[in-house]
This record gives structure tokens, sequence and C-alpha cells, in this order.
């Protein structure tokens, strides 16, 4: 029983940090139509970043500042990698994606020489509490009420903001958006910047769980957190929320099982099976192509 | 016709430049290891070098430890940085290349050394390097001393491969009479990286003598760059393992530390050579964590080396950090220190720089180094029955010896 | 029309056949030792130009966008491994599982001996790529049903679970699970004691004639279907192209090649694991593709020499400290460095220089606008 319920708890704070790296997936593909392979290696910097600045500065002043940079990285990243390819084919873009999660996870290489960095103990996130008999830290149990309460309030933006309004208007077709008058930069920019906040809490709630930060750290997250997005329907926030936790439950499950081997696998075969069957995910909309 | 002439012309021409650029920068250093080795013999004047090549990860899952094994070769080139050949005194030059931890670079890796003209070669750290360089000294006839490379397949079939230090076979017998002798153990969970050989071949090890002496075990394996244990480690709970034995690398290692101190998880945790980093340390310390590690070398073993390296490192910054920040002895820098003073014994066996000398005095030498005596058997392997187990003291963040094991 | 392409043809097998004599030659002049890292890059390229322009066909070629090379690379390695290792070597490889389940070695049965051993390896080549193709087959019927960036999640997908079930230590005593598999014919087999060293022509010879195989089936009438894919599928489904049937075959060859170039990356290599086959491998050859020039034979084949020399050869020295003759440090210089010198180039031909080296224009192509010039005159 107690192993049961260490499991579903493992399970669902996986799945609410996949959630916060997913929602950046969705939003960017939702709209750019392009998979973001740097996010995952947005939210291992954004960790390292943790890691240096809290050596250097009190707790309160360097929390902020890690969001604020984590945020303007995913911004220059777009303008410098991403909105140059804009008119080129759709795997220019990706292909640029590639080679800056490349890029990133080299620089974090150089940085770190290699070894794995400490991520500092957050007061509060990092204390322990015991529940039905597990041990787990506070963030494991914060997890998933704050991803359902910045969930609410990124789809409030989005369905009754202007903000929102152009964001959706640009989702569902990109030249008539433009039409109408809608700054696509900007909105592009937006998507961005949201998507790299969200990472940044993410990787805040990952990283006091697990606390040793290395170049790698962001790629298994990353790609977990891209299969949760389009499991659940990519482009859509709530979709990419119940993809993760699904995802985070059934590899926690797995590993508890004897097939822990296939734990990595088991994740692209669902993968696989639901783009087969079910190509447009959970929520996902039905598209059909123009000629 | 005549466009096709031109083409393959200037194509040949590019080629045979850029061979010639390559091969032109190669036979300079190719020539100076064979003139030093002429001038030896008619005692022409100093200023010589003899290179060695240091075969090691400084990037990827193995870095952090390579570094440290680099860090005891570099201590021993400082205090030693000469050595007599044939009566003649040569300077000794480290040569890097960097097998990035993969063994898809370790052959490009390993052909720079060779490439470079080195005498000798040490190195890696991490089997799976060595087993993929290994046939490249073998082609070049270039013998290559293995510092900690566990697995038995690095020197098996390859007559140019050796090593100092103990084998999987041997480390996994050692820490199962560990378990039954302190934990009286009868139930162990084995974890280890999916697709890892150092960790599986442990594993597999363990498990077998283990089983063989009545046990039972659980196994798992985690996918390359797990960061949750935590399933894992509830498993070893409901199961009711007696110990946990977890031969992962360094990183996987943190992770596993950190995550069994915040679950308060009160099954011993053992580990391999790869465990014994001040990384670990640094995680286990202020836990309630037990850590017992099976390893090569324990500081105070050799007084003079520890108070030496460790004054180095306070005054090398950059030793400092490749050490991982504070001055605790990793045993693979000891194995490194070792492994230097071994090729200079070697060396000055063979008497001179040619690699057949240097091939037939290898297996003769020995040499008892901070980490004890050293031999080799038939297959290049280490002649070694020890090993030193220590213990995470939580509460000083150092590692305490335990006690010495001996396979039986 | 008709005589230039054969004079084109005529053209590339010529400069083939002089590049491999040139190969030949400079292999048993030069002194072996100190050039090594010469024929290792050049081995290392031969073998990636393949891989290269096996992705090529389906990236460039067929437009169907794929990362599951590293998994068919890793199938077809394993089968050249375990089909190539000699018996008396099975016993020591295979330490943990006590022997091999597969007790025969091609070379062996072949009947031993040089003509055994090319016989062995190139069928085992064969085998190896036909266990590639045999499982892209399977994986074809649901995977390319998908579009563009949802196919590339899932052969990606894919490659993670091949490469999980190859470390699986159930089937160990197929796979030797974690281990590597090792002592099998590598390149520097080919090599006559006393005599020729043929190990880099062995391995420009494989990757030529395969890469010479491509070339011809992207010149015929399906290489001709599959770039009416690539340009627009409705048209050329409406043209009468069997778009299933048409692209399951690229997907089919591809993994051929494929996993013919994963065999031949092992006898480079010298040992199979299945740890190696990732998809940072995947994303490496995606990348040469992209500096070659998607749909550009020769651009892959120049890119793939390029980038494993500059990646392992030229570029190693930024990775040590280099102190001048007059004390002056030079900066950044230190471990990993070389990397993210390496990972700006790429970044700025991928955002300023988008074609790539030949766009998708041929070596042959470059000559002939001057051949017009020259008519007109």
């Amino acid at each position: 029983m107690q192993y049961a319920i260490s499991i579903l708890l493992s399970g669902i704070s996986l799945g609410g940090q996949y959630a916060l790296i997913a929602i950046g997936y969705t939003m960017v593909y939702g709209i750019l139509r392009l998979i973001n392979f740097a996010h995952g290696d947005v939210f291992m910097v954004a960790g390292l970043m943790m890691v240096y600045l809290s050596a250097a500065l009190p707790l309160g002043l360097a929390l902020p500042l890690v969001l604020l940079l984590t945020v303007l990285l995913g911004f220059l990243i777009e303008r410098a990698a991403y909105k140059p390819l804009r008119t080129a084919p759709r795997m220019s873009v990706m292909i640029s994606a590639i080679g800056v999660s490349y890029l990133l996870q080299n620089l974090a290489t150089y940085a770190t020489g290699g070894l794995p960095q400490m991520y500092p103990e957050i007061p509060g996130l990092s204390a322990t509490v015991t529940i039905a008999g597990t041990s787990v830290k506070w963030a494991t149990v914060v997890t998933p009420f704050l991803v359902v309460a910045l969930v609410i309030a990124l789809t409030q933006l989005i369905n009754h903001t202007k903000t929102g309004m152009a964001m959706r208007a640009v989702a569902k077709d990109f030249e008539t958006a433009q039409l109408i008058g809608i700054r696509l930069n900007a909105v592009i920019s937006v998507t961005f910047v949201i998507g790299s906040f969200l990472a940044g809490i993410g990787s805040m709630l990952y990283f006091t769980n697990y606390q040793s930060v290395v170049p790698l750290s962001g790629a298994l997250p990353g790609l977990r957190a891209f299969v949760a997005a389009v499991f659940g329907g990519i482009g859509s926030v709530p979709g990419a929320v119940v993809g993760a936790f699904i995802i985070g439950l059934s590899e926690s499950v797995i590993k508890g099982s004897n097939w822990s081997v296939f734990s990595d696998a088991f994740t692209f075969a669902l993968l696989i099976v639901i783009l087969v069957v079910k190509p447009t995910g959970l929520f996902g909309e039905k598209v059909t192509d123009k000629v | 016709m005549k466009k096709v002439l031109a083409l393959i012309l200037a194509l040949s021409m590019a080629l045979s430049l850029a061979a010639c650029g390559g091969g032109s920068g190669g036979s300079t250093t190719g020539g100076d290891t064979q003139q030093s080795g002429d001038s030896g013999s008619s005692g022409a004047s100093g200023g010589d070098t003899v290179r060695i090549g240091v075969f090691e990860p400084s990037t990827g899952d193995s870095g952090p430890g390579g570094k440290q094994e680099m860090l005891g070769m570099q201590y021993a080139n400082r205090v030693t940085p000469t050595v007599d050949i044939g009566g003649k005194t040569y300077n000794v030059e480290l040569v890097y290349a960097d097998n990035g931890s993969t063994s898809d670079k370790a052959p490009t890796a390993a052909a720079e050394l060779v490439g470079k003209g080195v005498s000798l070669v040490l190195g890696s750290y991490g089997s799976g390097v060595s087993m993929a360089g290994g046939p490249v000294f073998d082609d070049a006839g270039l013998c290559a001393i293995g510092v900690t490379c566990t697995n038995p397949g690095v020197t098996v079939g390859n007559d140019y491969y050796f090593r100092i230090c103990f084998l999987d076979n041997f480390q996994a017998q050692v820490l199962v009479n560990f378990a039954e002798e302190k934990f009286s153990a009868k139930k162990a969970y084995l974890l280890g990286e999916l697709g890892n050989e150092y960790d599986q071949g442990l594993i597999t090890f363990f498990e077998q003598t283990f089983t063989g002496n009545g046990g039972e075990v659980t196994k798992d394996s985690f996918p390359t760059n797990t960061s949750d244990f935590t399933t894992y480690l509830n498993k070893a709970v409901s199961v009711g393992a007696d110990v946990i034995f977890c031969p992962v690398s360094i990183a996987y290692a943190t992770q596993i530390i950190k995550q069994a101190a915040a679950m308060n998880l009160e099954i011993p945790l053992l580990g391999s050579d790869t465990l014994d980093s001040n990384k670990v340390l640094e995680a286990a310390k202020g836990s309630s964590v037990q850590l017992y590690v099976s390893t090569f070398y324990q500081e105070g073993g050799s007084p003079e080396f520890d108070d030496g390296i460790k004054a180095w490192l306070n005054e090398d910054s950059t030793a400092m950090t490749n050490n991982g920040g504070d001055d605790t002895i990793a045993a693979v820098t000891a194995m490194g220190y070792d492994a230097y003073y071994v090729a200079l014994e070697v060396l000055k066996a063979a008497g001179s720089l040619d690699l057949t000398a240097i091939k037939s005095a290898l297996p003769g030498v020995t040499y008892t180094g901070v980490s004890g005596a050293i031999g080799f058997d038939d297959t290049g392997d280490a002649v070694r029955d020890t090993a030193y187990i220590k213990t995470s003291d939580n509460a000083a963040g150092a590692w305490a010896l335990e006690t010495v094991q001996t396979a039986s | 029309m008709k005589r230039e392409s054969k004079s084109g043809a005529w053209m590339v097998l010529l400069g083939a056949a002089a590049l491999l004599v040139l190969v030949t030659a400079l292999e048993n002049t030069l002194n072996p030792t100190s050039n090594i890292m010469l024929f290792m890059a050049l081995q290392k390229g031969a073998v990636y130009a393949l891989v290269a322009v096996s992705m090529n066909l389906l990236n460039g070629f067929t437009g169907l966008f794929s990362l599951g090379q590293a998994g068919f690379m890793l199938l077809g390695a394993y089968t050249y491994a375990i089909l190539t290792m000699p018996v008396e070597n099975r016993e020591a490889v295979y330490y943990i599982y006590n022997g091999c389940a597969v007790n025969f070695s091609l070379p062996e049965l072949l009947g031993g001996g040089p003509v055994g051993l090319v016989l062995g390896v190139v069928i085992a080549l064969i085998l190896g790529g036909c266990a590639a193709a045999a499982v892209a087959w399977l994986i074809g019927l649901p995977v390319l049903r998908l579009k563009s960036d949802y196919l590339a999640i899932a052969t990606l997908g894919f490659g993670e679970i091949i490469r999980a079930i190859f470390q699986w230590d159930k089937l160990g005593p197929v796979t030797n699970g974690a281990n590597a598999l090792k002592s099998f014919p590598t390149f520097s087999s080919f090599n006559i004691p006393g005599g020729l060293r043929l190990s880099t022509f062995m391995a420009f010879l494989l990757a030529g004639i395969c890469i010479a195989v491509i070339v011809l089936l992207i010149n015929s009438t399906y290489g001709r279907a599959f770039k009416a894919i690539r340009d627009d599928e409705v048209a050329a489904e409406a043209m009468g192209i069997h778009l299933a049937k048409h692209k399951r075959l690229a997907f089919c060859i591809s993994s051929f090649f494929a996993g013919v170039g994963g065999g031949m990356f092992v006898m480079f290599a010298n040992q199979a694991q299945a740890k190696t086959f990732t998809t940072a491998m995947t994303y490496e050859i995606l990348l040469i593709v992209v500096i070659g020039g998607i749909g550009s034979v020769s651009g892959s084949c120049i890119a793939a020499f390029l980038y494993v020399a500059a990646s392992e050869w030229w570029l190693r020295f930024l990775d040590t400290e280099i102190i001048l003759s007059n004390g002056f440090k030079v900066p950044f210089l230190r471990t990993g460095f070389r990397m993210v010198v390496f990972s700006i180039i790429i970044m700025i031909v991928v955002l300023f220089f988008r074609r790539g080296i030949m766009g998708d224009k041929e070596l042959p192509d470059l000559l002939r606008p001057r051949r017009k010039e020259g008519a007109g005159k």
C-alpha cells in the first residue's frame, strides 16, 4: 500500500513537472508548427543558472533573476534562430532547433566541465513531509496544485485578453492573422516568453526533487514532455497537462513493475500508438489539408 | 573530356594537399620520437622528451572521473618530470586525447595518440572506451596501461592492453562478502544504468555470487539520463531488501543518494569504485544515508602522497576545479599517480623508446605504489587481491575506512 | 542531352576510380602510424557519407522527415557483428552469458581465408541491411501514414525502443546485453600483413558501391517518383504515383543502406554497443545532410568528410590549453571548447548558408553551365 502511494506520488509530481515543460512545446507548436527541440535545454540552462546565481546572490534575488534570464533566453533563441527562417521550409527551422539544442548542451558542458552541479535547497520546497508513511519533498506535493493554478491563469490569458485572442488567431491561420493587423513577431515572442517562464518554474520544481544538474538533464524530460504534448493533442494547453500527467504516472508505474528496462521505450510506444490511432491526440482539433 | 581531367586533377590535388598537410604535421612528430630514440643511443645533448599518451574522458558521463584520474598523472608528472632511459635523461610530456566517454569517439582519440607518436598510453577511466580504443593501439603495436577500467573484456584478446586495477568479478565478490558479513544480507536490490557495460557487468557478477551463496536478488535498470529514482528506491523498500547495490556513474550516484536522503532510506547503499568521488560525498553529507564503497585506495595510505597532492590542489585552482572543488583525494587519482610511475618503470626496463622493447619489457615490470603492489599476469591484468571498503562519514563529509577485504 | 548525361556518368565513374586509386596509393606510401588520423578520418568519413546519403534519400529526395537512422544502423551493426564474429572468440565476448546463442560465423562457414573473409563480410553487411529494411517495412506500415513532424518524432521514438530492446539482458545470449560485441572482422582485417594496406580502400569501396546504387536509383523512374512526392504529394498522387508504395519503398531502401552503414560503422569502431547508437548520432547525420545540402548526394559526401575531420581532428587543438612562447595563455581554450566552436559553426551554416555546400546540385552540375557558355561562343 505504502509502495503504491509512493509510486502514485512520484508519478503525479513527474507529471506536473512534465506539464510545465509540455505547455511550452504545445504553444510553440500551435503557433509556429515547430517542434522546439531546444526547449528541454532551456529548462536545463534555467537549472544551471540557479546553481551559479544562488552561489553569488541571496536566494530571494536569485529566484526572480533566474526566471527573468530564462525568459530572456527563450526570447533570444526565437529572435536569433527561428525568426530568420520564418519563410524557410519547416524542416530547416526544425534543424535550427536541433542546432540550438546542441549548442546549449555544449555550452553547458564547457561551463560546468561536465561535472554534475548540485541544485541549491529552496526553503519550503526542499523540506520533507510524510504522507501515508512515504516521506517526500514539499516540491512533490506543491507541484500538481501549482500546475493547475498556472494552467487556469494561462487559459484565462488565452481566452480573455487581447494578446490571447491574437495568439489564437495566429494559431488558427498564420496569414489571415497578419492581414487583419496582428503583429506576428510580437505574438510569437510572447509565446516563447510564456513557454520559457513555465519551463523556468518547472526547472525549479524538478531540480529541487532531483538535485543534480548535468548538460543532458533537459534532454529526457524535454522529450517526454513533447510526447505528453502530442498525446494530449498538440496546440491544446489542457491537453498537454492531461497528457503530461498520464505520461508521468505511466512512467512511474512501469518503473515500479518488472519491466523497468522499457520505461523509456514504453513512453515512445504509447506515442506511436496514439499517433496512429488518433493523430490529433486526445484534445486536438481535426485539421484538413487544403490542396 | 578536358573538364573531366581538370576536375579529377583538382580533386586529387586537393586531397593530396590535405594528406600532405596532415602528413607533414604527423610525420614531424613521428620523426621527433625516432630522433630522440637515436640520440638516446648516441648520447647526444639533453632536451629530449618522451611522450606518454593520456587516453581519458574529460567530457561526457565519465568526464568527472576521467579528470580526477588525470590529476594523479599530472601531479606525478610535476613530482617526477624526467626519466632515465638507457642511461639518458628524458623529459616526460603528457599528451592528452579526450575520448568523450563514448565508444564512437574513442577510436579517433586513440588514433590521435598513435599519430602523435607517444611511447605508451595510460587510461582509460571507463571500460567501454578502452575496449573501443584497444584495437587501434593493438594495430599500432603501442602498449596501453588501463588505470581503472575494471571490465574483464578490456585485456582479453588484446596483447597490448594491460591494467593495474582489479577486475569487476573480484570487486563484486568483495562487496558480496562484505554485505553478508556486515549486514547478514539475504536479499539485495541491484540497480544499474541500462546498456552500460560497467553497471551491468558488476550487477551480473554480484547476482551470480550472491545467489550462489543462497541469497535473493531483485534487478532493475534505468534508462540513460533518468533523474527520478524514488520509485526504484521505494521498490527496494517494498521487496524488503537488506542492501541496495548501485554501481552507477557519479552523476546518477549523486541523484540516488540525494533522493535516498530525502526519503530517509534506512537500507545501506553499496557502491563500486565509481562512487568513490567527492561529489558523492558532498551529496551524502548531512544526511542519514549509509553508504559503503569498494575502492582502490584510502586516504592515509601514503601520507607523503596525500600531503603533496593536497598542497598542489590548494595552490592550483584549475586542478581544484577538476577535482570537484575540494581536496578530498579520489582513489582514481591515486591510481593515476601509480599508473604514471608504472609507465616510467616500464620505460626504464625497456631501455629505449622502441615500441617492441616496451612491449616485451612491460609484462615483467613490478612496482609498489601508493595503492599497493602492482604486477601483471598472463592476460595483462594486475595481480591484486585487496580492496578497501570505505563508508561515508556524513557528519564530517569525509570517507572513513570500514575494512580491507580480500577475495576468498 | 542523352550524350551529356552519359558523359556525366563516365566522369563520375572515372572520378570515383581515381579516388580509390589515390586512397590506396596514399595508404601504402604514407607512414601509417604518423598519419593515422588521416586514415581514421577517411574511414569514418566514408561510413558517415554512406549513412548521410541514405538519410538524404529519405529526407532530401522523398521529403519524408525521418529521425530513425541510428536505430537502423544499430540493427545492421548487430547483425553484422553477430554473423561475423569468429566462433572461438564468442565464449570470451559473451562471458556473462556463457557463450553465444548463435554459433556460426559467416567468414568461417565460407571456408575462412581471404576469400571467406571478403565474402563473409559482404554477405553479413547485406544481411544487416536486410534486417534493417525488414524492420523498416514493419514499422512503416503504421508510421508512414503520419505527416512530417509526427513522422520525425515517431521514428525518433522507434530508435529509442530498438535500443532498449537490444540492451535488455533477457536477450543477452544473442545481443550480449549491455556489453559490447567485439573481435569481429574490422577494416584493418583487410590489411595484408607485410603487404598492401587495404583498410581505407575497403571503406571507400564499400561506401562507394552503395552510394552508386543509391545514385542509380535516384536517376531511375523510382527516383523521379520520389522527387514528385517530395514536391507535391497531392499532385504526385494525381499523376498516378502510388503514394504508400513509393513511400514504403524509399523508407525500406534508406533503412537498408543505413543498416549497411551501421555494419561498416562497427567495422570502423572495432566494437558494437547499443548505447553508441543514440539520437545524438541521428542528429549528427542530419546535420551532415544539411551542411552538404538537402537533396545533393555529392554534398552529403563532402560534408561527411568535412564534418568528421573538423570535429575529431582539425579542431581538437581547441580542447587543450595553449601557452604561447611569450607566456601568453590563449583564453577560452579548455575541455569542451571544441564542441562549442563546432556547434556555433553549425548554427552559422544553418542560419546563413541555408542551402548548404551544394544546395540541391551535384558535383558534375557545377561544370555544366560553363560548358554551355563555351558552346555559345
